[in-house]
């Protein structure tokens, strides 16, 4: 028996496969092709503390194995899923984390407090990455100074798992990790989707209302790889790989860079049963190259 | 809302071309089919197309649960529908199904389906349906040309069909609004069903306005997951943003910000 556990600074994971923020809606609508439970964790929808109601339609448009998104944040406000939704998806028994969002660090740290006061939710991802909102949001992932107030904050009124989810949109995504990780993170996680944009030159129009999006899928792979290899090198807290994963060989690549756990997020549209192939995956590798623990695979890339 | 949604390998009975850019594919489900609906719709997978990423949304056509057949019109308009179009028989077919809400029964037995370009693809199976309920439909379809137009006898044998073409090469010349059967101040029909280019469908949702008459229209707005989980697929109505792929594709054009 292999062991694909994973002790994520405290969290423990049965395996280290988590689906990303925003591409699996609340794990319900998945349940239906499979059990989620089997997950090591997923990541609920961006949750702010109001009520958003996102951009303006169109909010997608496919790009060469990838698509942009422009959602922005379309989410009932954190009341809502307190009191709404999370009764709903309680009984799942994997581990459940929110995706926070904010425009300020007093909407963070409400937001934040709010889901501390879920006993079921073992923590929270911190999104300072989004590129889809005007205010706030990836403003305060890019500059340090920033991230680093917002995480301080949160971090003196969540006690739980703190996951920070860094911007691939920055010049130096190292120092920005070090920052949150002094700050207090957990753990970080990356990448966020990187900007882009979509023109269809027939109708000589941006093909997103937004004009700009962000960039998701196999497309985004190389870069996010390059990132998690960088961070991992220079942080101590475990390091969330995420960016263009779509089977098993793209996670283990992520896992030999230095990352701990993946996530996996648009490849859930085009797949819907990616998960549980990716953990398959993972456990064939692992008895083919005779590897007990996947621990022994985190950052085990021989440069 | 809450209906199962499945993921099978379908396997290809037959692809017959019924026009130059129109297919119809049979499709065989390895087992038993689940309960569709009309206005429902499947995401295919398409393979080996390296820009074709994102499953493609195409309406049930037609179903036959006892059989376990599916049956798909597909408009072959980029690279996904054209590599739809040259399905062999004894392929594979990847699906997502059966996703989204359905066309409501209605309270009369006066209804108009209408249908423009590939939106005809689910008023088949809806007139069908309507039929079961002891309701005989009218038909008004709307094409660029005879051309454009598919064989009609399927939905001549539920109810009488009108068409309607922009240059006149079949039926009425001019757009599906022209046609004598809206032309009048009291319409003798009180539903209209509608699918097909939103600019049609606009029209006729402002005409079932002025005529105090419902009207469901079913929204082809581009789409990620299919399954309402990234909510890439919104329309604006009264009730603020809704994903067309699980509160739609079907909508009461009274509850549209249009
Ligand atoms: C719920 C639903 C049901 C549908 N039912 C059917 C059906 O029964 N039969 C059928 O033939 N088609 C149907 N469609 C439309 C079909 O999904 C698209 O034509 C298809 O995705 C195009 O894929 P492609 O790779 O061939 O073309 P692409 O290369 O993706 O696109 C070709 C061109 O079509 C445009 N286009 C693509 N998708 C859309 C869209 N959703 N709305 C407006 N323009 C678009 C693109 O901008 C581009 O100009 C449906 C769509 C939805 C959302
Ligand atoms: C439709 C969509 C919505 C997203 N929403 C969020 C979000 O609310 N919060 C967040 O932190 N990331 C969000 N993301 C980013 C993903 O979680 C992930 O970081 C990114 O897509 C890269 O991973 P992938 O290539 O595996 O999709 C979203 C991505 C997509 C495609
Ligand atoms: S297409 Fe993803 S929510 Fe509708």
């Amino acid at each position: 028996m292999v062991n694909l556990s994973v002790d994520l600074n405290g969290l423990q994971l049965k395996n280290p496969v988590m689906t990303a923020s925003g591409t699996y809606g609340y794990g319900e609508e998945y349940n239906d092709f499979y059990d989620i439970n089997q997950l090591g964790g997923i990541i609920v929808k961006g949750t702010t503390l109001n009520h958003r109601e996102g951009n303006a339609y169109p909010r997608m448009a496919e790009t060469p194995m990838g698509m942009l998104n422009a959602v922005g944040l379309q989410n009932k406000g954190v009341e809502y899923f307190a009191t709404t939704i999370n009764p709903r998806i309680s009984h799942f028994t994997t581990n459940v984390l929110v995706n926070v969002s904010g425009s300020t660090i007093e909407e963070y740290v409400a937001t934040a407090e709010r889901i501390a006061s879920l006993p079921n939710i073992p923590g929270i991802e911190l999104n300072i990455s989004c590129p889809n909102v005007k205010e706030g949001g990836m403003a305060f992932g890019t500059s340090c100074p920033s991230a680093v107030a917002v995480v301080e904050a949160v971090r003196q009124v969540f006690p739980r798992h703190l996951m920070v989810k860094l911007s691939p949109n920055v010049t130096n995504i190292v120092e920005i990790a070090k920052g949150v990780e002094g700050a207090g993170a957990d753990s970080v996680s990356l990448i966020n989707t990187l900007l882009g944009m979509a023109i269809d030159a027939e109708k000589q129009r941006p093909m997103l209302s937004t004009i700009t999006g962000g960039l998701s899928g196999p497309a985004v792979k190389p870069v996010a790889l390059r990132m998690v290899w960088q961070v991992a090198r220079e942080v101590k807290i475990p390091v969330v790989g995420l960016g263009g994963i779509s089977n098993a060989t793209d996670a283990i690549e992520f896992i030999l860079a230095g990352a701990s756990a993946i996530q996996v997020g648009t490849a859930n549209f085009v797949d819907p049963m990616v998960c549980v192939k990716i953990i398959d995956g993972i456990r064939d590798y692992m008895i083919r190259h005779q590897v007990n623990d996947i621990k022994e695979l985190v950052g085990a890339l021989r440069c | 809302m809450c209906q199962k949604k499945y993921i099978d390998d379908f396997t290809v009975l037959q692809t017959r071309r019924v026009t130059h850019d129109y297919v119809i594919i049979d499709l065989q489900h390895p087992s038993q089919l689940p309960d569709i609906r009309p206005g429902q719709f499947v995401q295919v997978k398409v393979e080996d197309r390296p820009n074709v990423f994102l499953r493609r949304p195409i309406s049930v056509h037609d179903a036959d649960k006892n059989q376990g057949i599916l049956r798909l019109l597909v408009q072959e308009v980029g690279e996904g529908t054209r590599w739809m179009g040259q399905l062999e028989p004894g392929q594979k077919l990847n699906l997502v199904y059966p996703l989204g809400n359905s066309f409501p029964m209605p309270k009369t037995d006066r209804v108009l389906l209408v249908g423009g370009g590939c939106g005809i693809a689910p008023l088949l199976f809806l007139g069908k349906e309507l039929r079961k309920h002891g309701i005989k439909p009218r038909f008004l379809m709307g094409a660029r040309s005879a051309a454009h137009l598919i064989d009609m006898s399927e939905y001549r044998e539920l109810g009488d069909v009108y068409v309607t073409t922009e240059d006149g090469s079949e039926g009425t010349k001019g757009f599906v609004i022209h046609h004598p059967v809206m032309k009048t101040d009291k319409p003798d029909f009180d539903v209209i069903y509608t699918c097909g280019p939103e600019p049609m469908m606009k029209v006729l949702a402002k005409y079932a306005a002025n005529h105090h008459l419902d009207c469901h229209v079913s929204l082809e707005n581009s789409m990620a997951c299919g399954i309402g989980a990234c909510l890439c697929c919104v329309t604006a109505t009264q009730q603020g943003n809704k994903c067309t792929c699980i509160d739609g594709p079907v909508f009461d054009s009274k509850d549209l910000k249009w």
